[in-house]
């Protein structure tokens, strides 16, 4: 047969049945798309949460005060005064593989210059929280070891509490500002950040000395929230974590098999709890994604044999007018090739479209990978294809009166 | 060819043909050895009994179902022993078959339901494909109705749609089984004059009926009974279906 005739007969087919093409299509599009559109959330939230623990620093380990367990009893977290101001002293004292440390004292509350307010959170951190976090001063300068001494009213502002509180003709580097009614001056502007993994707004931030925090702010309670430590290298993370953990202990006097009233979490670990956290749910993510694929596969394969005794007839009458079984394959074949490649390419562009508009409307950060897009493709090609031929092929090894008489 | 050996040209020609369908506890034998001729020109209807073998015979001259046992010649060329393919090039390019549920394509129109045969024949192009099929169709009176679908179309109409279609590959041998078998008298007779034109031109026709009124527009009739030609006879005065027609009441009397 012709290749231009064999067009002719399949389009004809093709446009002859438009709902039974729709519907075989509508099965390939929604499986492709959904296939494509939750891993595109799967895959964008785990980059995401990558991206943001990369972005915690350099070679950081955190301690927190952690909940104990004595006899039994639970105190909460940081409620114990489990991390105080002498450990601190005595880490950056003895811990050769610790390079950078700062306590950090959580406040927030309304902001205030001139008429503008905005509210805000304010972190209490030592200078060198800037080289752990690797946070740029992008005009004006941090606060000093002297603002720490002196317990200075100064700080150090995000680009978005700088907007909300000053024109753009302002600069704020100078300026006062009440944080919480305490007058505070503003002598330095931070680089932007951008969105972090969570959606959330890393510039919405104000930093002041750690004793300004605590004293002034949270009313001179000595335990600390959390440190912050950065090691000497990325090699050396390990090495600094265990000295601390040791010096703690002996601090505390509480042996390597007890539970310690404190946490240590080092950058690494933080990133493998995460990646596996976000492993899970993209495989939760896929596993949805595959049923709506097998749902999408049964609807394609319960069109094409609803369908097969009506095309049987149509298989026996091409035959009773001349065609061979290999052109009836060749139709049914082109037939399901054509409406797979047009499904799945709309699959894929619905799929693409709707991860956009997550991130759009949600804020959800996605990210489409190519892996997704091709193996919902193929996948959907070969469902379609089988579904569209195989019934064919059987109908096509009647002779034309078994095919014509079919029921 | 001259016009004498048209006249003796075999279009058909069985010998002791045999259908037997085995239907495993039972078997049912449809045709007995039958022997028959069909030559260039003929009309030949064919009459008897339902189950006498009729529609079987019918099938297996148009390539559509294989005989148990004998010899078929379609055209010259010995059908007992080609392969699938092969019956396929025969249906296609030797027989013209109209069915007695008509077998349109739905959602089609009735041009492109003619069209169908040719799109199978590789050496036909679009432009004569087009050229052909809009032909025939006029031939059958039906110019008018080129692009409507079949559910457009009443029932006499699909069985002319039909016979444009076996029509249109310019076949050998026109086979019909119970064309006006789902028609009422006027509309038979206005199909049986399209078939009886056509032979006129020429045209070889074989067609099955149950109606003895049908069979007396044909050339000759074979009676079967049981799987075997049991009564063959030549009409000697051919009706004529256009005078037929213009005996029966009028139209709006028919009521
Ligand atoms: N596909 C089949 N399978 C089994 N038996 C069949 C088949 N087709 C026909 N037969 C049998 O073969 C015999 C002849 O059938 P056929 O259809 O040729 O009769 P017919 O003369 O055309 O009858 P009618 O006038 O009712 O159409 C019948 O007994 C029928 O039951
Ligand atoms: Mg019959």
């Amino acid at each position: 047969m012709k290749l231009q005739n064999l067009f002719v007969i399949a389009l004809r087919s093709l446009n002859k049945n438009k709902i039974r093409s729709l519907l075989t299509m509508l099965g390939i599009i929604i499986g492709v798309a959904s296939v494509i559109a939750m891993l595109a959330i799967g895959q964008g939230s785990r980059d995401s949460i990558e991206n943001q623990i990369s972005g915690l620093g350099s070679n950081v380990i955190m301690v927190f005060p952690g909940a104990t367990f004595r006899g039994g009893v639970a105190t909460a977290a940081g409620s114990a005064q489990s991390l105080e101001m002498a450990d601190l002293e005595a880490i950056r004292a003895n811990c050769r593989s610790v390079k950078y440390i700062s306590p950090v004292a959580r406040s927030g509350g309304q902001i205030i210059a001139g008429s503008n307010n905005w509210n805000s959170s304010v972190r209490g951190v030592y200078n060198e929280y800037f080289d752990i976090r690797n946070i740029e001063v992008e005009s004006g300068s941090r606060f000093s070891e002297t603002d720490e001494r002196r317990a200075s009213k100064v700080c150090v502002i995000g680009q978005t509490v700088a907007e909300n509180l000053f024109d753009e003709y302002t600069d704020p580097v100078g300026e006062k500002i009440r944080i919480n009614k305490i007058p505070f001056t503003v002598i330095g502007l931070l680089k932007e950040k951008g969105q972090g993994g969570m959606g959330e707004d890393q510039d919405d931030i104000i930093y002041a000395p750690f004793s300004t925090v605590q004293r002034r702010m949270r009313g001179a309670r000595q335990n600390i929230q959390q440190i912050y430590i950065s090691a000497v290298s990325e090699e050396k993370i390990k090495l600094a974590s265990e000295e601390i953990d040791n010096l703690l202990r002996t601090r505390k006097n509480i042996s390597k098999y007890e539970d310690a009233p404190f946490r240590i979490r080092t950058q690494t670990e933080i990133v493998e709890m995460f990646t596996s956290t976000s492993n899970t749910m993209i495989v939760l993510l896929a596993g949805i994604a595959s049923i709506s694929l097998i749902v999408g596969g049964i609807g394609i394969m319960n069109i094409m044999l609803v369908s097969v005794t009506e095309r049987t007839r149509e298989i026996g009458l091409r035959m009773a007018v001349g065609a061979r079984g290999k052109d009836i394959l060749r139709q049914f074949l082109l037939e399901a090739i054509l409406l797979s490649l047009l499904g799945g390419f709309i699959g894929a562009v619905m799929g693409i479209f709707s991860s956009k508009l997550f991130v759009a409307i949600m804020g959800w950060p996605v990210t489409v990978s190519s892996f997704s897009v091709i193996m919902a493709f193929s996948f959907a090609f070969v469902v379609g294809v089988f579904f569209g031929w195989y019934p064919a092929s059987k109908a096509a090894r009647l002779i034309p009166m078994d095919a014509l008489r079919y029921e | 060819m001259k016009e004498q050996d048209q006249e003796r040209r075999k279009i058909i020609s069985v010998k002791n043909l045999s259908k037997i369908y085995d239907m495993g506890a039972v078997k049912v034998h449809a045709l007995r050895g039958i022997d028959m001729d069909i030559y260039h020109g003929e009309f030949t209807a064919i009459m008897g009994h339902s189950g006498s073998g009729k529609s079987t015979l019918l099938n297996i001259f148009g390539c559509l179902d294989v005989p148990t046992g004998g010899k078929y010649y379609l055209d010259g060329d010995d059908v007992s022993h080609m392969d699938k393919n092969q019956l396929a090039r025969m249906r296609n390019r030797k027989i013209g078959f109209v069915f007695q549920t008509y077998n349109l394509l739905p959602r089609t129109s009735a041009l492109e339901n003619v069209e169908l045969p040719l799109l199978y024949n590789p050496e036909i192009g679009r432009k004569e494909r087009k050229e052909r099929a809009m032909n025939t169709l006029e031939s059958v009176g039906l110019t008018d109705w080129s692009e409507h679908f079949p559910s457009q179309l009443s029932g006499g109409q699909q069985q002319r749609v039909a016979i444009a279609r076996a029509l249109v590959n310019d076949p050998v041998i026109m086979l019909a089984d119970e064309p006006t078998g789902n028609l009422d008298t006027r509309t038979s007779f206005e199909v049986m004059e399209i078939f009886q034109e056509l032979n006129r031109k020429g045209i070889t026709i074989a067609l099955v009926t149950h109606e003895a009124d049908i069979s007396k527009f044909a050339t000759r009739n074979i009676l079967f009974r049981d799987g075997r030609i049991s009564k063959e006879l030549m009409i000697e005065n051919v009706k004529n279906a256009r005078e037929e027609l213009d005996k029966l009441p009028p139209e709006d009397e028919d009521l």
